[in-house]
């Protein structure tokens, strides 16, 4: 206790952050944080290193039972927590791995949130309570081999034929796409840009999964391939005609990565402070010198400044005047430092900094796919050098 | 009719934290957050199984301690039990095993039940013998230190795992059951039970209501006294054994000088 009467300085929480939340938020955080360490942390760099996600069914059942897929979605077996609430799921999952994040992310955020907010009655009571309970997983298709930042482009096209759709084309970089028993897929349609829910099972859909990856290795990845795949006219989301239903999918789930991020350099933060306490170099623990000291201060207030901002943008959402320009800041923000983080933590570690028996390496290598998905930082940067010239310099 | 479940459960420092005594040699609860004790969530799983498994159960979680103590019960609640007790009163600080097992006797008998579930100790005092003591105190059965625990037609089965042998032991309700850490893991609250935790109902109790003098309880109703307390000695470089034909005596010599054989 400090004898100024002033609440004593607490390392992981320097700027007291943690009085922002509730008990409720802070009993969720604990929920994700116990999972993470029980059922993640002991075993995530082995599947990095061998490149897969054994057991992910299990894995997204047991996510399903703590409640953490489609949180923030009300109904429908979903949880209703508040955006805060699904930032702090995000910030834990990705201390653990980026990976895990992602098959959350897009499980809630893009296939669960599309079918939620665009979707009709049957849509939601097909798919909904068993995409939460985890039982069903569920992938997202916007982005194609020749069209990411610019989705405006797809060559993906859906037909009417009589009371049919039938779809053609090729998605690319899909999460959770090999392990899906749904798809959203985002399609050309003669009347503009459509969603199609698309089960796995349906006749000429296939998502074989992308390896050689040097990111997001605890992760599925996947290609969709649609060949004349035949749907019901009651495939189409009735609602979110044009590229704005895609596009608002994906700020919402941009909204759980400004604060994923800030987990992955969390985790990075915390090997680095213990390596640099306990490493001795010249005969004394390496954080004693001013180089290390002057790197982990500044990791220090790069991190807190992120997940202040996370906070902030998460109040802003449940008050819902969140704007997408105000995601894109935070993303842009979030996901650099992040990296820039996890690199300089790299650098405490030494050598040791590159092997997987400390999660630093991982977690930077992780941050390349997120500082590109989702927006990549170059687009970020454009959207917010539209809203404040007015200029728009990419369309 | 309803099966009556109440689970005792303890608010302790956490046992990661720099755990202190205060000033009168009890638990100095200001310096180290406190939380449910683990083997306590052992015995609130076991109720939620116990309650799945019946036609209709209630399932209540009971404490005794400061105000801070909510915090076990609320993590109770979002496990899934259905209402809290706590007993709260300023005269209670210092209370020792035989005290705390008056104030539960009372406040289970308040309650109303027929089947108490104890985890196998706590984490802080680690005694280990309240459940019986608190079976005495209502004069029923004891079934302690169970790894395995089921109910059925008003009687508790389950199995105790000795070093020596498995006993099968059964009793009639109500009865007191203790479970150990070998039960089954304890679920992680859901995200919809910590919502609907706050809305679950807690009852507070001071030794009043329930009708027990002050000076059965507290500090100077104790029984027990601590005389003394000293911070365990920073731990040692330890001892390397070479082995020169006589390492496996010498390895034997230490385990009986630690008391380990």
């Amino acid at each position: 206790m400090s004898g100024s009467g002033l609440p004593s300085f607490d390392p992981r929480d320097p700027l007291g952050i943690d009085d922002l939340l509730s008990d409720e938020d802070l009993a969720v955080r604990d929920t994700v944080r116990r999972w993470a360490a029980d059922r993640v942390l002991p075993h995530v760099a082995d599947w990095y290193e061998r490149g897969e996600l054994p057991g992910i069914r299990e894995l997204a059942r047991e996510l399903g039972s703590i409640g953490a897929l489609g949180m923030s979605l009300t109904g429908y077996g979903c949880a209703g927590a508040s955006a805060v609430q699904y930032g702090l799921a995000c910030l834990e999952l990705e201390a653990a791995d980026s990976g895990i994040r992602s098959l959350v992310s897009v499980q809630g955020s893009l296939a669960m949130y599309a079918i939620h907010r665009f979707g009709s009655e049957e849509q939601k009571n097909a798919w909904l309570p068993r995409m939460a309970s985890g039982e069903v997983i569920g992938c997202f298709g916007l982005t194609e081999p020749d069209h990411g930042s610019d989705p405006a482009g797809m060559t993906t096209y859906a037909k009417r034929d009589g009371g049919d759709w039938v779809i053609n084309g090729r998605k690319m970089w899909i999460t959770n796409g090999s392990v899906a028993g749904v798809a959203v897929v985002w399609a050309r349609t003669d009347e503009g840009i459509r969603g199609f829910v698309v089960p796995a099972d349906a006749p000429g859909f296939s998502a074989p999964e992308i390896k050689h990856k040097w990111s997001l290795r605890a992760s599925v990845t996947s290609e969709l391939v649609l060949d004349d795949v035949r749907l019901p006219a009651d495939a189409v989301l009735p609602e979110g005609t044009g590229l704005r239903g895609p596009l608002s999918c994906l700020s919402h789930a941009r909204y759980g990565i400004v604060w994923g991020a800030m987990g992955a350099a969390r985790a990075s933060f915390e090997a680095a402070l213990e390596y640099a306490t306990t490493r001795e170099q010249f005969g004394r623990p390496i954080g004693g010198f001013q180089l290390t000291q002057a790197k982990l201060a500044d990791m220090a207030v790069e991190l807190h400044k992120g997940i202040l901002l996370a906070h902030h943008l998460g109040r802003r959402m449940d008050a819902g005047r969140l704007r997408p320009e105000q995601v894109s800041f935070g993303k842009l923000n979030n996901v650099r430092e992040a990296i820039e983080i996890c690199r300089t933590a790299r650098t405490i570690l030494g050598a040791n900094g590159i092997s997987l028996e400390y999660p630093v390496m991982r977690h930077a290598t992780n941050l390349e796919s997120v500082l590109t998905y989702e927006g990549t930082v170059e687009m970020h940067q454009l959207v917010l050098g539209k809203a404040l010239t007015g200029l728009d310099a990419f369309r | 009719m309803s099966l009556r479940i109440v689970v005792c459960v303890k608010y302790v420092p956490d046992a990661t934290g720099d755990r202190h005594f205060a000033e009168d040699l009890t638990t100095d609860r200001d310096a180290v957050d406190g939380l449910l004790s683990e083997l306590d969530e052992y015995a609130v799983e076991q109720a939620l199984q116990i309650a799945d498994a019946a036609d209709d159960a209630e399932i209540t979680v009971l404490t005794v301690g400061p105000e801070d103590a909510k915090d076990a019960l609320r993590k109770a609640l979002s496990m899934g039990a259905d209402k809290g007790v706590h007993v709260e009163d300023d005269d209670l600080h210092g209370t020792d095993v035989v005290g705390t097992s008056l104030v539960l006797a009372k406040a289970v008998e308040h309650v109303g039940y027929d089947l108490v579930l104890c985890g196998m100790a706590s984490t802080d005092g680690t005694m280990g013998v309240l459940p019986a003591i608190l079976a005495e105190r209502l004069g029923v059965p004891q079934v302690t230190l169970l790894s395995e625990v089921a109910v059925a037609d008003g009687t508790v089965t389950g199995r105790r795992d000795g070093d020596a042998a498995s006993e099968q032991l059964q009793a009639q309700l109500p009865a007191v059951v203790s479970v150990t850490d070998q039960s089954g893991e304890a679920r992680y609250p859901s995200f919809k039970g910590i919502m609907a935790a706050k809305k679950k109902p807690v009852e507070s109790l001071d030794l009043s209501d329930l009708g027990i003098d002050a000076d059965e309880v507290g500090l100077g109703g104790a029984w027990t006294k601590v005389e003394d307390a000293a911070k365990r000695p920073e731990r040692t470089a330890g001892t390397i054994v070479k082995d020169e034909g006589e390492g496996g005596k010498q390895l034997a010599e230490f385990l009986v000088s630690q008391k380990f054989i």
